[in-house]
């Protein structure tokens, strides 16, 4: 089964200065466990949220907007793609991953499942 | 024990607890998938004794599901699980050196490799990944039989329960618990150190270890018997644990290899099925539903494969050979866009390394693409005395599909027919007996009759 655990940051919970010297190695060391527990199977951080671009179709009319966007108070900041036994598996490690941002930090680990074409 | 209990039946949940207890069993068993390899691993090394790490560990996971439902999931799980069980070997240290002191008043002697407070220090020091890869190592040993190694990886490294690792080999679960019984059994007994072997012994080791892993994908890949084409639960776990060994082993070409072999080999899932669960051979397989994540994984797996090599001065393994294969087919867009000549190669290359009837009768394959089915079969035919490959169903397969492109359909149909009996797999049989019945045609269900004549390429490792 595949799991995609999407990042998602609170605008107020992301300290200025980025991650502590102690939290990016916690998240490097997890990172590592992870991707030598043969879970991992791909995983990136996102650029930065106020280069956004939308591009919306709504019923029918495309618009196209350049970031940033005042009104949003969160932004996807990475996502993992996981291979588990189970979802109760990919929540483990997103539960792990959370656990290693230190106190400033607001954020919201989004699993969900890959779906795979079925055979045929 | 049987931690699935909870979410099969009503009486498994324990009475006291408040929330719903198949989740947190659920949630239990998501971290003993995650903890069970590292937690045996070290206990073995503090114990010494597979047999006795794994039932430590077990123990430790009983506890962990008569508290956990009720006092919730701990904030650092794998560490509560170490500790629990780490306590219990001292307990059992402590009993046994009782014991033993007895027995030292009648035999004037320590028992020898008791481990005690020393192994505790020690076990904070090395990093737990060299006992994992020491665990592996162990659970593959070539004093047990293919069975039970593979077994006995799929229980310590897999995590996987009994009754899981039996419904996927479709034997009874008694039979594997068995097997696991007796496979410690034989390990305590043959005094099998824990350990990495190093020297002239390693090279056979890690073949064992490769094997194993190799054969668990393969039984997902293509079931050998019963009606299932495929089970992929086992093909994932076979992908991670071969994830897992090139990562602990990343100077080895042939670990990297055979991760690369999987990936892109597990990248074709989707389209090796069609509609009503019949296969669809290499050449008409819709490359679009072909996984490019695996493929990426794979091609990414394969170049470390070849780094690792040419750093250690080292000719390409047969599982480096093998992706390098699968890699041919997953750059080709189409299958007739295929580097056949490329894949004639390093087939040559594979019968020098690891020749076998069976690398030969791929070669064959490969020949009568890149040259013409007459070519191909002048090939197939010098192996048709080759004893190992009587009763092999690819023969007649491969035999049948140079016939067939070659025009002789009355003796593709016999050699069909053939092949039909000798196969294991349900939707197999089905399919060679539609060959059989119309050997001017391709696979049912697929397009482009005309290009079955890669479904020879069903007998390489790239199915």
């Amino acid at each position: 089964m595949r799991f995609m655990s999407l990042i998602r940051v609170n605008e107020n919970g992301a300290p200025e200065g980025g991650p502590s010297p102690r939290m990016m190695e916690e998240m490097g060391k997890l990172l590592d466990e992870i991707t030598k527990a043969g879970v991992m199977l791909d995983t990136a951080g996102l650029g930065r949220p106020e280069e956004t671009v939308r591009v919306r179709s709504e019923h029918g009319k495309l618009t196209v907007t350049d970031g940033p966007f005042a009104e949003s108070k969160e932004f996807i900041g990475g996502y993992a793609i996981m291979q588990t036994k189970s979802k109760e598996e990919a929540v483990e490690w997103a539960k792990r991953f959370a656990a290693v941002h230190d106190e400033g930090w607001d954020i919201t680990c989004e699993v969900r499942q890959v779906e795979e074409p079925p055979a045929g | 024990m049987d931690a699935d209990d909870d979410t099969t039946g009503p009486a498994a949940p324990p009475p006291e607890a408040t929330d719903a207890p198949s989740a947190t069993v659920a949630a239990i068993e998501a971290v003993w998938r995650i903890e069970a390899a590292r937690l045996i691993a070290g206990l073995a090394r503090l114990t010494h004794d597979v047999g006795l790490a794994e039932e430590l560990a077990q123990d430790a996971l009983v506890a962990a599901l008569e508290q956990w439902p009720r006092t919730g999931v701990p904030d650092r799980p794998g560490a509560w699980l170490t500790t629990t069980a780490r306590r219990r070997a001292v307990d059992r240290f402590r009993r046994e050196r009782t014991y033993a002191r007895k027995l030292e008043a009648l035999a004037h002697e320590l028992p020898a490799g008791a481990p005690g407070a020393d192994d505790l220090a020690r076990l904070d020091e090395d990093p737990i990944e060299d006992d994992v890869l020491r665990l592996v190592f162990t659970a593959c040993h070539p004093v047990l039989s293919t069975e039970a190694r593979v077994a006995l990886t799929l229980r310590l490294l897999g995590g996987l329960r009994t009754d899981e690792i039996a419904r996927a080999f479709l034997v009874p679960e008694a039979t594997v618990a068995q097997r696991i019984v007796r496979a410690k059994k034989t390990l305590a007994k043959a005094g099998v150190p824990f350990e990495v072997p190093q020297g002239p012994e390693r090279a056979e080791r890690l073949a064992s270890v490769l094997g194993v892993i190799y054969l668990i994908f393969n039984e997902g890949y293509a079931a050998t018997a019963g009606d299932d084409w495929m089970r992929p639960a086992l093909c994932e776990d076979a992908s991670r644990l071969a994830r897992l060994l090139a990562a602990l082993m990343p100077d080895e070409p042939e670990a990297h290899g055979l991760a690369a072999l999987l990936e892109i080999q597990a990248s074709r899932a989707a389209a090796r099925t069609g509609p009503s669960g019949e296969p669809v051979l290499l050449a008409d397989q819709d490359r679009r539903r072909w996984d490019p994540l695996l493929i990426r994984r794979g091609f990414a797996a394969l170049a470390h494969a070849e780094a690792a090599g040419k750093a250690a001065g080292a000719a390409p393994g047969p599982y480096t050979l093998q992706a390098a294969i699968a890699a041919c087919h997953a750059r080709a867009r189409t299958a007739r866009e295929t580097d056949w000549r490329a894949i004639v190669r390093l087939y040559d290359a594979l019968a020098l390394r690891a020749p076998s009837p069976v690398v030969a009768l791929n070669r064959a394959v490969a020949l009568g693409m890149a040259d013409g089915p007459a070519a191909g079969l002048a090939a197939v035919d010098e192996l048709s005395g080759e004893p190992s490959l009587q009763g092999y169903h690819l023969l007649p397969t491969v035999r049948g599909d140079l016939l067939a492109r070659l025009g002789r359909y009355e003796e593709a149909r016999a050699e069909f027919a053939h092949a039909a009996t000798l196969t294991r797999n349900a939707r197999e049989r089905e399919l060679l007996r539609s060959r059989a019945a119309d050997p001017r045609g391709g696979v049912a269900g697929t397009a482009g009759g005309g290009t079955t004549g890669g479904g020879g390429a069903a007998a390489h490792t790239g199915r």
